[in-house]
Order: structure tokens, then C-alpha cells, then sequence
């Protein structure tokens, strides 16, 4: 590594550490209903939102009736985005004329960009209409990252109020996040990258002459406008099937770390936003410490892996798969904060990493996608292991567990660990089940450990809502499609409901008021113990398959025996 | 009680009987009840099982052997903890049980006094006891005064006077009394006395699980079913490498190995432990004298962040002592302690005496008869609220001599149309100030000045009082007094609030307040009036010698009716959840070492060339001896260490009143760390043992 890609990196996380508090606290005012400079731009727009689907925003309802809202939302999403896909050939703005969808892969794509995975069985390029990416997937790229909001402000309201069974309204939560943060910040991004060169129109495919003579169909389309959302959003379902590798989604030096940026940044204002909700700043503080200890541990880890010696080539740092424009250090880079951001979108083939750095994109899907996480849904995670934290350490204080004053008792923990033990139950079983059928082996292209490799992240991409993939496992299958449609599923409301089920269960309690007799969770002891449990309970149940996968391959490299 | 027994952890007979009771546990109804374990009594079971296949299909092998071996050994050992934990209660138990003789009742039916088994009085039923006679049932004394021996609950020998109404009609069951004759009104059925409960409850035989412990049993559940999905999916993983690494698929992991992994990987120390823990917080704080109602009660006391405390016994001392004579303008220090002395040579209240011991030390005043004097007593009554002397003086002229509040001496001087000097107001005043009460003295009309009686404040409570800040407790001092001397004394005891005239429904109402605030709140009580406030307080407990309604109201009773027993009890409360949350942290901690022994150790062959050595042999960091003893010392060192840590489990870990914070850090060094680094060393010297 140069000083250059220190300075790179370094630069990176300062941004994101110097903007955190700016729009953590744009979001604060946003979503406590106070009063903020885009009220006056977008207010009408939101006021005519609630008029249109007829609702009062400010008729506050309870966990139930939250969680039904946000259910039923999202079916008819899912709905949509599935008929959309097999009906396309019969829907305008298709003027390639690309065929139907198969069902099971419209299935897929649905459950994919519902539950904001963005994971693409498919080459989108070659399979969906102007018409489905724009009307159906950029519209759940929206409405999935602000359902996501929508949860943890449930959650936050929870921790944060007392006595009470009201926890907002979904509908406000979902119109606000939607018309304040996300569709502004978009508008700027998109904006910003057609400025540095990326595509936005609706031509025809071009077919062009190369140099050698052959002919070339270069595919057109809205990149810039789906380019934006898809990394704000942390979606991650490129336009083409190259992601952030193809020029036209990322031209440039900037536009590759405008959309870094852009991927981490509301997920990690949303910790400032946190804190000032339950009003401590000092507690998002801590969770944002203990996220960023586990993302720079992890980079570190991966960079050093990616640039040490492989044996078997005997020079440094491969560029096979990486992003050639880019060099070694924003692939990495990018492939790190893109896991531990359950984005998924990818600049460079997770595939090619050296095997240390691709298992640390993998634990990085595997503890829960909590290092930041997705929009809303990396911080009701990491939420979830604060709770596992408070109640296993805060007894040895001598009290029983409490976090921000709220009692810790049966219920909560119940939730906590039907959460946790839901997207585990994906990984392991539909992992286990792909490498011991034929249905599953079949679509490998790799052999070895490489090949568990790859079907231990798609389907720990999958249970984490990520959607990047290792490449290389041909995904598009009707087990597959079906297998990890499922687990997309459950890798969400699996843990939405129990989420949304806490925050109704915590809203009911009283708040102690804090003494020298409670469990701090906002020094540094407990950044340690967070971390400790992050890994110990969602790291050390993957360990035995992860020795199987990369750890036996990145020894097995080191003598020299490739698969 | 239970201090007169021999209740040490190795106490033979309770070792010999927790043995026998943890093979009679393996039985799957009781084992049910503990998820973790039965889980491992299963895999003990299905490994037995392969072990005797082996036998008969010709394939014995002994590796599995060992392994069905340590797995029972693991239930066993858990079983035994528990077992152990309700030993000792059951000693304390059989002792309760001695003192429940079969007595006959004297049963009071109309005018009759009918003969029957006291096990067939029911609540309402009156029945008579007299000298020699034991009480067969828990009651209410409804007419005459006794003295009673209640050392068969309380441990204590000293009678105590049971009398109809007041705050001391509570008789209990299986007590004796010692002289006189009372009517005592039932007031419990049947096997529902308060001995029958306390046998109940420190069998372990209606243990219900407390609401902490029933969340910890989820959670320990819950990683259960992750660990088991690990294990369980392993195989097609495994599976997978075989056939990658060309290896056959008959090498694939045996259920015996699979079962160890889950069973070392599932948090089998705190599982085994948790129940024992609970109960042997039950019997911490028998020991210490107090009964807890249920499990629930002692994990209350742990959270309780306000006491609300009487000042009288707990704060101070019950009496108030004499200190000082400060006369009045014209009348020297000696008349003053003279005439003190004279009104108070009769008075047998504490004060009283105070003041003719004080008298005596500082101006050498003897002690004088009354009679001699020519004087009579007039004791203290509530109407005058004064006492004194009335002395015929030699040239026979009546004097009155009294002492008493400020206002009673100001009307009884202006009823002798005497002055009340300014100047004593004002030193009333100075001492009420500094948290004394002024008794002040006047003879016929004449004021002679003031007596000085202090409060003293108990000694060493102030320093409890600030460990219990430490802690995050917040300490409230209720009293009777007014707001002046309440804020001087509570300044003193270093209290950090107070209540000043309170009224027992006052009492009440500042719990509800508290509670509303998210506080939870403990408090003791003796009186009926104290009932309500004990029903609501979180932690209630109540002083035995308490009235009926107050010991049923609370939900604990103090045998030693002792009122600084209510920060013992949180003490207790606190270190017991400690001690959960340290074994549990422990538990999960140990988990990394295991991976460590296991992984490598069932993996080695894979990707290996001919000499059988693959590379994920690089993983066995602790270098043991084969893939076989790795997995026995794994699971080994998981059996032995549920073993290890029973004494700890019983004895609670330690505690120190220090902040949360400070205590955290503590217990992270000890059981995190500890957890993490102790089986690294425990498994490899089993490993080197075993390949000795």
C-alpha cells in the first residue's frame, strides 16, 4: 500500500465521521416533526401525500397495527414488483422488447428488492424493461430503505418513551423518510454523478463497431437517477450486471468515492440520529464507535490479506477481478463498507478476493449485517445485540438488565434471539441443503472450498438483506431463485416483526432513572463487551463452516494448491 | 436456626443424599424443566446407544465409549448442583419440621372447648393456649398478653409478649408460650402456615422460576437451537470437503463427535448451574435470618434503588440520650440538673434515665428516694405530655416540678401565670435546629432552662449509607419528627432524603410516586398500618415480631425483626444476579477454546495429501496430542468445570458495594476474560493427562 491509498482511506472515514452529526441531526428534526429548511421546499408535496392515501399523520398507533401497515405495504410491493416482471413484454418503455420473466426469477427479483437485498439472480441488462426497473425496482429502492427508517423510528420511540403503546405512525415515518432524506439526497447524487459522466436516458440499446470490427450493443438506460438510490438506500441492485464496475454507473475516481460515500452515510448518521431521539448523542456515539471499530478492524484484516504475498503467483496484490480504474485499496475498500453496509453493490468480483478478504465480506453478512447495516435496519440490528449485551453482562452489575432505563425481561430476549436465530436458520440450513444436493451443487462454477465459499455468501448475503454475491454460483435456478427469495424474506421480517414486537413491549415500561447503580452503555467497556458478543454469538456459529470455506482455502493457498 | 446448623458446602450427609437425588433427577419429566441439560441427556443417550450398537454389530469402539461417558457425567454433574443447592435447604427444612409437633389444638366451639389435631383448624377457628402449651397454628392473638418462645423459628431464646391489638398480636405456629393464657383467632388454613411455607420454600419443592431467570432460560434456549443448527448442518458442509478433497463419505462425523461439539458448544456451565444458583440466593439470605416469599422478591431486592427506612432503630438508636443542661437566665446549671434529676429519679423511660445519668456524671448528683422527698411521681400521659415530681418541701409548701415539650411547659406556666422566657424559645428552637428535641425543665412558674436530648445516630451507618450511594441506592428517612430535627438528623445518618411527620399513608403515597418515576423501592414495616406501603413496595419486609397484617403484606419477613436487615437483603439480591450474569458470561466465553479443540481436531484430514495432515491442522493452536484427545478433553474439561463451580454458584461471587460501573469491569477481568483464557489451559492439561 502507498500513502496515497492511506490518505484514501483515511479521507474516506473522515467524511463520513465529519458528516455523520450534520445529517444525523437533519434526520433528528426530520423525524421528530420539528421544524427543518425542507419543510418549506417539500411540505406541500408531504401534506398532499396524506391527503392522497387518506391518513392523519399525526394518529399515532400501536406495535400491531405498525407492524400490520408495514406488512401489508410490503406485500403489495412484493406483488407488484412479481406481476410488473411477468407481465413486461405487455407494459410499455420496453423498447428492446425484452421477453417475460420466469416466475421464479420474478419471484426472486421481488422478494430481493423488497426486502431491500437487491441480491440479481438475473443480468439486468439483458432481462428487465426500463419500465420494471423504474416503476417496480427504484420505487422499492425508495420504500424499502425508508420502510427500514420506519422500524428503527418505531424501535427508537420505544426505547425512548414510556408508558405508552403509541409508536408513531407508519405512513408519516415512511412519507417523511422517503420525501426528506432520501429523495433530496438522491436528487443531488444523481445530479452529481451525470455531471461526472454517468448515463440517464431512455435510448435504445446502441450497437456500435469495436475496433477488431465486431459488433457491440452497448446497453442505455436511467443510470444516474437508479445509480443514486441504489447506493443512499444501501439497495445495491446495479442497473447493469457489472454494478459499479461498469463506467456508466461509475465513471470516476470521485464518482467511485461519491458513491462509497453515499452508501455509508445514512447509516451512519442514522447512530447521531439515535442518540439525539433517546436523548443521549453520546449513546449513538457509542454505537457508532463500536461500528466503526468492527468496519476499520475489518478492512485492515482484508487489505493486509489482499496485498500479501500469494504463493502460488508470487508477486503482490492480484488485480484479476478487482477494479482496474480504481486499484487495489478502493476494492477493497468498497467491498468491505459495501458488506457491512448491506448494500451489496460492488465495484470489484468478491469472487476474486484473496480468501481472508473474501470471509471478511462474509462475516461481515453473517454477524447480521450490523456493522452500519442497511438504511434503519443495520441499527434495529445492532439494537438487537445491545439488548443480548445488556442482559448477559448488565447482571454481573447486580441488577437486572436494563438498557436506557427500560427493563430487559423475557419478552425482549425472546424477540432478540428469534431475530438473531431467523437469518442464522437461513444461512446455515439453505447453505447446508445447497452443498449436499445436486440442485445445489450443480450451479457451481467452482471447486474446492471456493465452491462452499460461494454458496455460503449467496445465502449469507440473502438472510443479511446485502445482495452482493461471490459471482461465480450460477444463481438464477429455480432452487436458488426460490431458496434464497425465501431467505430474503425471512432475513427481513424475520427480524422486523420481532424488532417492531420490542418496541411495542418496551414503549409499556417505565423508565428507571439512571444511577451509579446502572449498566452503562455508553463508555468504552461497553463498546468492548458489544463487540465481544457481536462475535462471539454472531460470529462463532459460522465458524465451523467457515474453516471449511475460506479459512482451509487461504491455507491451502499458502501451499500452493488451488481447486 | 439455620446458624445452628451445620450447613458447610461438604457436609457429608448433604453430598451423600445430592448424589443419590442427581441420578433420581435424570428422570426426562424433571430434566425437561432445564432445556440446556436435557439436550445433553439426550445426546448422553443417543451416544450410549451407538456405544452398545457398536457392541453388537463387533465394532466396539471405546473413543464413543468415553464420550457417552463424560456426557453423563455432564447431566450428573448439573443434576448434582442442583441437588446440593436444595440439600442444604432441606437440612434447614427437616430442623423446621422437628418443631411442627403434632400438637392437639383446644378449640373453642360456642361456649365448649372441644379437643382436635392442630392440622384440622381452619382459618377463623379460636382456640386457647396457656402455659407449657405450643400454638398449633399461625393467629392473632384476640384477647390476653403472653409471653411466647419463638425460638423454634427465630433462633432467638428471649420470650417475646404476644398481646390482643397493637402492633404484637402475631402468633406463629409451632411456638411456645411461656406464661399466661391468650385467645388466639386462626388465621391460616391448614398446610398453608407460615412454617409449611417456609419448608416449601427452602425445599425447593414450589421453586417457581423467578421472571430474570425465565429470560436467561430463553436466551440460554435460544443459543441452544443456534448451536444445534450449526451442528446439525455441519455434516452436509463436511460432506461437501470430503468429497472436494476426495475422500470417501464414509469419513464423514459421527454422531458421537457431532454430539460432543454441540454439547461443548451450548452453554451446558451456566444451564447446569442456573437453578442452583436461585435457590442457594434463597438460602443466603436464610442465613442471614430473613424468609423470602418467593425467588421473585430477592431478584427485586437487587434492582431496588430507593430504601425508604424509619429513622427510629434503623437510623438511630430507639432511645434518646440526655447530653446537656442549658439553663435559663438567673438560675445556675447545678439547679437546673437538680431539679432535672428529681422529675426524672421516677421516669423509667430511656430518657428519664439519660437524664439522671448525665446529672450524676457531671455534677455528681446521687440518686435520691423519692419517698424520702416526700414526693410523687406524675408520669408522662398523653393529655399533659410532661411528667415530673410534686414535692412537699420542708416549710411544707407544694412544689411542681415537670419537664417536657416546649408547648406543654408553656401552658403549664402560663396556668401558674409564670413567663416564658424569650430566651429559652430561642435555645428550644437552636436545638430543634440541630435535630435534638428540648426538653424543657420549670418549677411552679418559674422556667429553669432546657435539657438537651439527642438522637443518637447509629454508628458505622452513615459509611453504609454511602456504599449505598456507591450503588446507585438512594436512601430516604422516614419520621415522625418535625421538618427541622428530621433534616438535622438525616444531615448527620448522611441520608440522601427524608420524610418529616410522615404519616403511614404518606409512607404509601411516596412509593407510589417513586414507582410511577421508574424507581423500585424497598422498605420495612412492622405495624397493620404499614401494610399497604409493605404490599406495594417492591421489597417489603417485614420485622417478625410485625403484626399479622404487616407479615403478610410484605414479601419477606425478617426473623431477627431487625430494621438494618433491609440492606443485607439488597446486598444479597444484587450478588445473586451477579453471579447469574457471571457464569453466564463465563459460559459463553468458553465457547472460542472449545472451537479451538474441536474444529482442527475433526477436520484434519481434509485437503491433506498422503500423510493424513490437512491443512486446517494449522487451527490447533494449542498443539494436543491427537484429533481423539482433543475432543475427550474438550468435553471433559466442559463436565469438570460444571463441578468446579458449584461451590462458587452456592457461595455467590464475590461482592462489594461499588459502583456499577466499577463492578462491571470486575466481573468482565474475572468471568470474561477468565472464561475466554481458562479452558485454553484447562483443555491442553486434560490433552497431556490423557496422552500420557
Amino acid at each position: 500500500m502507498t500513502t496515497l491509498d492511506y490518505l484514501q482511506v483515511i479521507l474516506f472515514l473522515a467524511l463520513i465521521i465529519g458528516l455523520t452529526p450534520v445529517l444525523g441531526n437533519f434526520m433528528f428534526k426530520v423525524f421528530s416533526g420539528e421544524k427543518h429548511f425542507m419543510l418549506p421546499v417539500l411540505g406541500w408535496l408531504e401534506k398532499l401525500t396524506y391527503k392522497f392515501i387518506k391518513i392523519k399523520p399525526d394518529e399515532e398507533t400501536n406495535w400491531k397495527k405498525y407492524t400490520l401497515g408495514l406488512l401489508i405495504f410490503n406485500f403489495i410491493g412484493l406483488v407488484f414488483v412479481f406481476l410488473i416482471q411477468v407481465f413486461q413484454a405487455y407494459l410499455p418503455m420496453n423498447p428492446d422488447h425484452l421477453p417475460n420473466v420466469s416466475w421464479h426469477s420474478a419471484f426472486n427479483t421481488a422478494a430481493s428488492f423488497v426486502t431491500n437485498t437487491n441480491w440479481q439472480g438475473y443480468s439486468g441488462e439483458i432481462t428487465l424493461s426500463y419500465f420494471v426497473q423504474m416503476i417496480g425496482l427504484a420505487v422499492q429502492n425508495f420504500v424499502s430503505a425508508a420502510t427500514g427508517i420506519a422500524v428503527l423510528l418505531a424501535l427508537i420511540r420505544g426505547i425512548a418513551r414510556k408508558t405508552t403503546d403509541k409508536l408513531g405512525n407508519f405512513w408519516t415515518d415512511l412519507t417523511r423518510s422517503t420525501l426528506y432524506v432520501l429523495l433530496p439526497l438522491s436528487i443531488l447524487l444523481a445530479i452529481a454523478l451525470v455531471g461526472q459522466g454517468a448515463i440517464q436516458n431512455f435510448k435504445h440499446y446502441e450497437t456500435v463497431q469495436t475496433l477488431q470490427g465486431a459488433q457491440q450493443i452497448i446497453p442505455m438506460g436511467p443510470v444516474a437517477s437508479q445509480e443514486a438510490i441504489k447506493q443512499l438506500g444501501t439497495n445495491g441492485g446495479g442497473f447493469f450486471n457489472a454494478n459499479d464496475a461498469h463506467p456508466f454507473e461509475s465513471p470516476t475516481p470521485f464518482s467511485n468515492l461519491l458513491i462509497m460515500f453515499a452508501l455509508l452515510i445514512i447509516p451512519a448518521s442514522l447512530t447521531y440520529t439515535y442518540g439525539k431521539m433517546v436523548g443521549s448523542v453520546r449513546q449513538g456515539w457509542t454505537i457508532f464507535t463500536a461500528m466503526m471499530i468492527l468496519l476499520v478492524t475489518g478492512l485492515g484484516i482484508s487489505l493486509y490479506a489482499e496485498y500479501s504475498t500469494n504463493p502460488i503467483f508470487g508477486h503482490l496484490a492480484l488485480m484479476e477481478g478487482k477494479e482496474t480504474r480504481f486499484g487495489i485499496t478502493n476494492s477493497i475498500l468498497f467491498s468491505v463498507i459495501t458488506t457491512d453496509v448491506s448494500c451489496g453493490a460492488v465495484n470489484a468480483m468478491h469472487d476474486s478476493l484473496s480468501p481472508i478478504s473474501g470471509m471478511i465480506a462474509m462475516i461481515n453478512l453473517m454477524l447480521g449485517e450490523v456493522i452500519f447495516g442497511g438504511v434503519g435496519a443495520g441499527l434495529y440490528g445492532m439494537v438487537i445485540f445491545i439488548i443480548l449485551t445488556v442482559f448477559i453482562a448488565g447482571l454481573m452489575v447486580g441488577r437486572s438488565p436494563e438498557y436506557l432505563g427500560k427493563k430487559i425481561e423475557a419478552f425482549e430476549v425472546q424477540m432478540a434471539i428469534i431475530a438473531v436465530l431467523l437469518p442464522n436458520f437461513v444461512i446455515l440450513v439453505f447453505a447446508a441443503w445447497a452443498s449436499a444436493s445436486n440442485a445445489g451443487l450443480s450451479s457451481l462454477n467452482n471447486s474446492g472450498p471456493h465452491g462452499l465459499s460461494e454458496i455460503l455468501y449467496a445465502f449469507s448475503s440473502a438472510a443479511g438483506n446485502n445482495g452482493s454475491a461471490f459471482a461465480g454460483l450460477n444463481a438464477n435456478t429455480v432452487f436458488y431463485n426460490l431458496t434464497l427469495g425465501f431467505g430474503m424474506l425471512i432475513g427481513r421480517f424475520g427480524v422486523i416483526v420481532p424488532v417492531l414486537a420490542i418496541a411495542g413491549s418496551m414503549a409499556k415500561k417505565k423508565i428507571t432513572p439512571l444511577s451509579a447503580g446502572t449498566f452503562r452503555t455508553d463508555n468504552s467497556l461497553f463498546i468492548a463487551l458489544l463487540i465481544g458478543v457481536i462475535l462471539i454469538v454472531g460470529g462463532l456459529t459460522h465458524f465451523p463452516a467457515l474453516s471449511l470455506g475460506p479459512i482451509v482455502e487461504h491455507f491451502l493457498m499458502n501451499n500452493g494448491i488451488t481447486f | 436456626m439455620s446458624t445452628k446448623l451445620n450447613t458447610s458446602l461438604f457436609n457429608k450427609k448433604i453430598l451423600l443424599q445430592a448424589t443419590i437425588d442427581s441420578v433420581i433427577k435424570l428422570n426426562p419429566a424433571l430434566l425437561i424443566r432445564n432445556p440446556v441439560i436435557f439436550i445433553v441427556a439426550i445426546g448422553s443417550f443417543l451416544t450410549t446407544i451407538i456405544v452398545f450398537a457398536g457392541i453388537f454389530q463387533g465394532n466396539f469402539s471405546s473413543f464413543n465409549l468415553q464420550i457417552a461417558i463424560w456426557l453423563w457425567f455432564t447431566v450428573l454433574f448439573a443434576n448434582f448442583s442442583e441437588a446440593i443447592a436444595e440439600g442444604r435447604g432441606k437440612a434447614q427444612a427437616d430442623s423446621l419440621r422437628k418443631n411442627r409437633t403434632q400438637t392437639k389444638a383446644r378449640k373453642i366451639v360456642g361456649k365448649q372447648e372441644v379437643s382436635v389435631l392442630a392440622t384440622d383448624l381452619k382459618k377463623g377457628d379460636i382456640v386457647i393456649c396457656e402455659t407449657g402449651e405450643v400454638i398449633p397454628s399461625d393467629g392473632e392473638v384476640i384477647e390476653g398478653i403472653a409471653s411466647v418462645d419463638e425460638s423454634a423459628i427465630t433462633g432467638e431464646s428471649a420470650p417475646v409478649i404476644r398481646e390482643s391489638g397493637g402492633d404484637r398480636s402475631a402468633v406463629t405456629g409451632g411456638t411456645k408460650v411461656i406464661s399466661d393464657r391468650i385467645l388466639i383467632r386462626i388465621t391460616s388454613d391448614p398446610g398453608n402456615t407460615f412454617i409449611d411455607r417456609m419448608i416449601a420454600l427452602v425445599e425447593g419443592a414450589k421453586r417457581q422460576k423467578t421472571p430474570n431467570e425465565i429470560a436467561l432460560s430463553i436466551l440460554l434456549s435460544g443459543l441452544t437451537i443456534i448451536f444445534l443448527l450449526a451442528v446439525t448442518t455441519l455434516p452436509a458442509f463436511f460432506g461437501y470437503s470430503l468429497s472436494a478433497s476426495g475422500l470417501p463419505m464414509s469419513q464423514n462425523l459421527t454422531i458421537p463427535v457431532l454430539i460432543a461439539l454441540l454439547v461443548c458448544l451450548i452453554p451446558t456451565t451456566i444451564g447446569g448451574l442456573l437453578s442452583a444458583i436461585g435457590i442457594s440466593g434463597m438460602d443466603r439470605l436464610l442465613q442471614r435470618n430473613v424468609i423470602a416469599t418467593s425467588g421473585r422478591a430477592i431478584e427485586a431486592a437487587g434492582d431496588v434503588d430507593v430504601l425508604l427506612l424509619d429513622k427510629t432503630g434503623t437510623i438511630t438508636l430507639g432511645n434518646r440520650m440526655a447530653t446537656d443542661f442549658i439553663p435559663a437566665d438567673d438560675v445556675t446549671i447545678e439547679e437546673l440538673a437538680d431539679a432535672a434529676q428529681i422529675s426524672s429519679l421516677s421516669d423509667e423511660t430511656p430518657e428519664g434515665r439519660s437524664i439522671v445519668i448525665l446529672a450524676k456524671e457531671k455534677f455528681g448528683i446521687r440518686g435520691r428516694e423519692v419517698l424520702h422527698l416526700n414526693a410523687t411521681f406524675i408520669p408522662f400521659s398523653a393529655q399533659s405530655r410532661m411528667s415530673g415530681v410534686d414535692i412537699t418541701s420542708n416549710d411544707g409548701k407544694l412544689h411542681q416540678i415537670r419537664k417536657g415539650s416546649s408547648e406543654a411547659i408553656r401552658t403549664f406556666i402560663q396556668n401558674n401565670n409564670g413567663f416564658y422566657p424569650q430566651v429559652v424559645q430561642d435555645i428550644v428552637t437552636s436545638l430543634s435546629l440541630q435535630g435534638a428535641t428540648p426538653l424543657v425543665v420549670a418549677e411552679d412558674n418559674k422556667i429553669l432552662g432546657v435539657v438537651h436530648l439527642k438522637d443518637i445516630v447509629k454508628g458505622g451507618i452513615k459509611q453504609r449509607f454511602a456504599e449505598l450511594r456507591k450503588m446507585g441506592i438512594k436512601t430516604v428517612m422516614i419520621t415522625g419528627d418535625n421538618p427541622l430535627t428530621a433534616a438535622a438528623i438525616a444531615a448527620e445518618a448522611g441520608v440522601d432524603d427524608f420524610m418529616a411527620e410522615a404519616k403511614p399513608e404518606d409512607k404509601l403515597q411516596r412509593i407510589r410516586t417513586e414507582q410511577t418515576n421508574g424507581h423500585l423501592v424497598g422498605m420495612i414495616g412492622d405495624g397493620t398500618n404499614d401494610a399497604p406501603a409493605l404490599a406495594q413496595a417492591d421489597v417489603g419486609l417485614a420485622m417478625n415480631t410485625g403484626t399479622q397484617a404487616a407479615r403478610e403484606a410484605g414479601n419477606m419477613v425478617d426473623l431477627d425483626s431487625n430494621p438494618t436487615k433491609l440492606i443485607e437483603v439488597v446486598e444479597v439480591g444484587k450478588q445473586l444476579l451477579m453471579t447469574r450474569g457471571a457464569l453466564t458470561t463465563f459460559s459463553i466465553a468458553n465457547d472460542v477454546a472449545k472451537y479451538f479443540a474441536i474444529i482442527p481436531a475433526i477436520a484434519i484430514s481434509l485437503y491433506s495429501n498422503k500423510t493424513g495432515i490437512g491443512p486446517l491442522s494449522a487451527l490447533n493452536v494449542m498443539d494436543l496430542g491427537s484429533p481423539q484427545s482433543a475432543i475427550l478433553s474438550a468435553i471433559i474439561f466442559n463436565a469438570l468445570i460444571i463441578i468446579s463451580l458449584i461451590p462458587l454458584a452456592l457461595k455467590g461471587v464475590r461482592y462489594k458495594p461499588v459502583s456499577a460501573n466499577t463492578a462491571l469491569s470486575r466481573n468482565l477481568i474475572i468471568y470474561g476474560l477468565g472464561g475466554i483464557i481458562i479452558p485454553f489451559i484447562g483443555i491442553k492439561l486434560i490433552d497431556i493427562l490423557i496422552n500420557l
